[in-house]
């Protein structure tokens, strides 16, 4: 049977990718965050909207609320996520201190589009976080990457995030999703 | 915990013995205790005002936004007339909740579990949320179902203030503006826009909303006047920096070292419960912007503000933080902002964030301080996300049999209260370490809570004894001299 090398290269490019995001979660499992930082592009770009309950029918036009004009829980760059791990670098970050014990499932990954050196990953999260003794929290949803390859690794350039709640459930996000 | 025995009331005293203003001490029980929370939710949150959204979030004819008032949801609508109105939204037949988005478009609510429907339309009913349709009407009922009865119930006061909408259940309640009373300066700051616009402002669409394990007061309480917590509870996003002037400057703004925050700056408090952090005498710089462009946009705005009140014989303060009592807590400045902190539970809140920005604001004014917002308040916020653990942990470790037996300590400040030229209110020279205001607002709360009657809480909030001057006329800073109507001299302070 003769090898189908176009199916081979995708393959390989799935590994490589999900290798680069079982990775990104362990560093941020591990707190290794100022090393985490260097997995994102400097023109990253990371939006988490609001989600809305809406009539049938206008779940297209209102159900998320949008990045670049409306109120999100996230919608900022490289820069201000700099500025977050900075806070919890400090050891004064209250809300995560004492840390929090956080672990990132990352599943049902796939490539959505090849357009190298870029490509677009789609993926389901489930971030645990349980601190101090009873506080538990599951944030879980859908996430869609943009990745770059750079040299024989990734640098994430765009990622959103779908969060599965309207009203959040969680006192507050103060860890990374 | 047996003290609330009868919390639809009678005019016994009970709660009011837990909060000592004279003394500065507040139980622990207000926080923890379900019989004093229930007590509220019969006594305090159905009489008081309560700020339920914002106008320009249902702007045509039909839209609807899904907010609460205490634990009751309700539906801000406005009808085919271009009104507002703020309807219970549960139906009369079965209690289903009629309208489960939240936000939209319609002239007709029809309940899923019947299929009762209550209109907004004029055309088809006198009053907007009444009943319209009811299947099978006539064979089940015949002619004896009066439809005119089964609306949606209503609020009995709605008011627009400058684009804030506030609602209030119990007819006998006095009016918005007396209620308010002297407060509406910080209320204007909040509405109106930077230039001084009058209800230049408008929602971003977009309401953070996030649930805490925390009693509902503790949020009320932190914007009301606690401006203590800031150095130790904001320490790290301070040292980290993310103000207007760019990385590493001050999250309010690089002006507020020069004496800013604090230097000729006092706390106010109204006996009506409301509190500020700030008086209006004092005005805040603007802040010093990284991006020239951006700097000019304000330094504009400031000016032409300036210009305009100091016309109208108005002072340029007042920007908070501040709440209205019980529950809306703003800030008027860096960042504009409302919150609504919904109780759930004694231990249980969920917190609603609105965020305001001139309706002429330029696209690039407009993306900065909805991203400054966004990276400073609200769950993710990295000032706000440190006060929940606050809030979360303190409600937490005052549950305890032993913890409960031991009150709050509300003394800063305690009998150094100075006269105010606001009606109803005094100052605290105290522009960080003073309790003046939640002093204030836990003793109207307590009076609400016992559910003292609208003749009684008007007469107790008419004289302030807690200066030797009893604030019974005032200039008005708008030019004219206001002299509250009959005032009714008690005889001393009310029994605590």
């Amino acid at each position: 049977m003769p090898i189908d090398e176009a199916l081979l290269e995708r393959m390989l490019l799935l590994e490589s990718v999900s290798e680069f995001l079982y990775r990104e979660a362990d560093l941020l499992d591990e707190r290794r965050y100022t090393e985490w930082l260097d997995m994102l592009a400097e023109d990253y770009q990371y939006s988490v909207p609001l989600r809305m309950n809406v009539a049938y029918g206008e779940t297209d036009a209102r159900e998320e609320t949008r990045a670049g004009r409306e109120i999100l829980w996230f919608d900022e760059g490289k820069e201000t996520m700099s500025l977050r791990v900075d806070q919890l670098n400090t050891g004064l970050h209250w809300a995560e201190e004492p840390v929090s014990r956080v672990s990132h499932l990352v599943t049902n990954i796939r490539l959505d589009a090849v357009e190298l050196p870029e490509v677009s990953v789609s993926c389901r999260f489930l971030v645990y976080r349980n601190r101090v003794a009873d506080e538990t929290d599951f944030l879980v949803g859908r996430r869609k990457d943009r990745l770059r390859q750079v040299g024989d690794s990734w640098q994430v350039v765009r990622r959103e995030l779908l969060l599965d709640q309207s009203v959040l459930l969680a006192k507050n996000l103060s860890i990374f999703v | 915990m047996t003290t609330v025995e009868e919390p639809t009331g009678t005019g016994a005293r009970q709660v009011r013995s837990l909060v000592d203003v004279q003394k500065g001490e507040i139980s622990r029980e207000i926080f923890i205790d379900e019989q004093i929370f229930k007590a509220e939710l019969e006594n305090l949150f159905p009489r008081a005002w309560l700020f339920v959204g914002h106008a320009t979030q249902v702007p045509n004819p039909g839209d609807f936004f899904s907010s609460w008032m205490g634990a009751d949801p309700v539906l801000l609508t406005r009808d085919n007339k271009g009104e507002l109105n703020v309807l219970l939204n549960s139906c009369r037949h079965r209690g289903m909740r009629v309208c489960r988005y939240d936000e939209g478009n319609t002239l007709q609510f029809t309940c899923p579990y019947h299929a009762w429907s209550y209109s907004i339309d004029g055309s088809l009913v006198d009053t907007p949320g009444a009943l319209h349709g009811v299947p099978q009407q006539k064979a089940a009922y015949g002619t004896n179902l009066e439809r005119e009865k089964w609306g949606l119930v209503r609020a009995a006061k709605v008011h627009n203030y400058k684009g804030l909408v506030f609602a209030n259940w119990d007819p006998e309640a006095p009016s918005f503006d007396e209620y308010v009373g002297d407060f509406h300066w910080w209320l204007d700051n909040l509405a109106d826009a930077f230039d001084g616009t009058e209800g230049g402002t408008e929602a971003y669409r977009g309401v953070h909303k996030w649930r805490i394990r925390s009693n509902w007061k503790f949020v009320s309480e932190n914007f009301l006047g606690d401006t203590y917590h800031g150095a130790s509870t904001h320490a790290s996003v301070e040292a980290v920096g993310i103000g207007p002037g760019g990385k590493g400057k001050r999250r309010h703004g690089e002006r507020q070292n020069e004496g800013g925050f604090s230097k000729g700056r006092m706390k106010t408090s109204f006996r009506r419960g409301h509190g500020a952090s700030d008086n209006i005498a004092y005005e805040i710089p603007y802040p010093e912007f990284a991006e020239d462009d951006l700097d000019d946009y304000f330094v504009a705005a400031w000016e032409k503000r300036k210009e305009k009140l100091q016309a109208e014989g108005r002072l340029l303060g007042g920007r908070g933080p501040a709440t209205l009592f019980p529950n809306m807590s703003f800030a008027a400045g860096f960042p504009r902002t409302i919150l609504v902190a919904h109780p759930i539970s004694p231990t249980e809140t969920e917190v609603w964030r609105w965020y305001l920005v001139d309706k002429s604001a330029p696209e690039k004014v407009r993306d900065w301080l909805r991203r400054y917002y966004m990276r400073y308040a609200g769950p993710a916020g990295m000032t706000e996300q440190d006060d929940m653990e606050n809030w979360d942990y303190a409600t937490e470790s005052s549950r305890g049999v032993i913890a409960r037996r031991y009150p709050f300590n509300y003394q800063q400040g305690l009998g150094q209260e100075t006269a105010s030229d606001l009606a109803g209110s005094v100052h605290s020279h105290h522009a960080i370490a003073g309790e003046v205001n939640a002093r204030a607002f836990y003793r109207r709360w307590a009076e609400f809570v016992d559910n003292l009657s609208w003749p009684e809480l008007t007469k107790l909030a008419q004289v302030d004894d807690r200066t030797t001057e009893h604030v019974a006329e005032t200039t008005d800073v708008a030019g004219g001299v206001k002299v509250l109507d009959a005032v009714d001299v008690v005889d001393g302070p009310p029994a605590k």
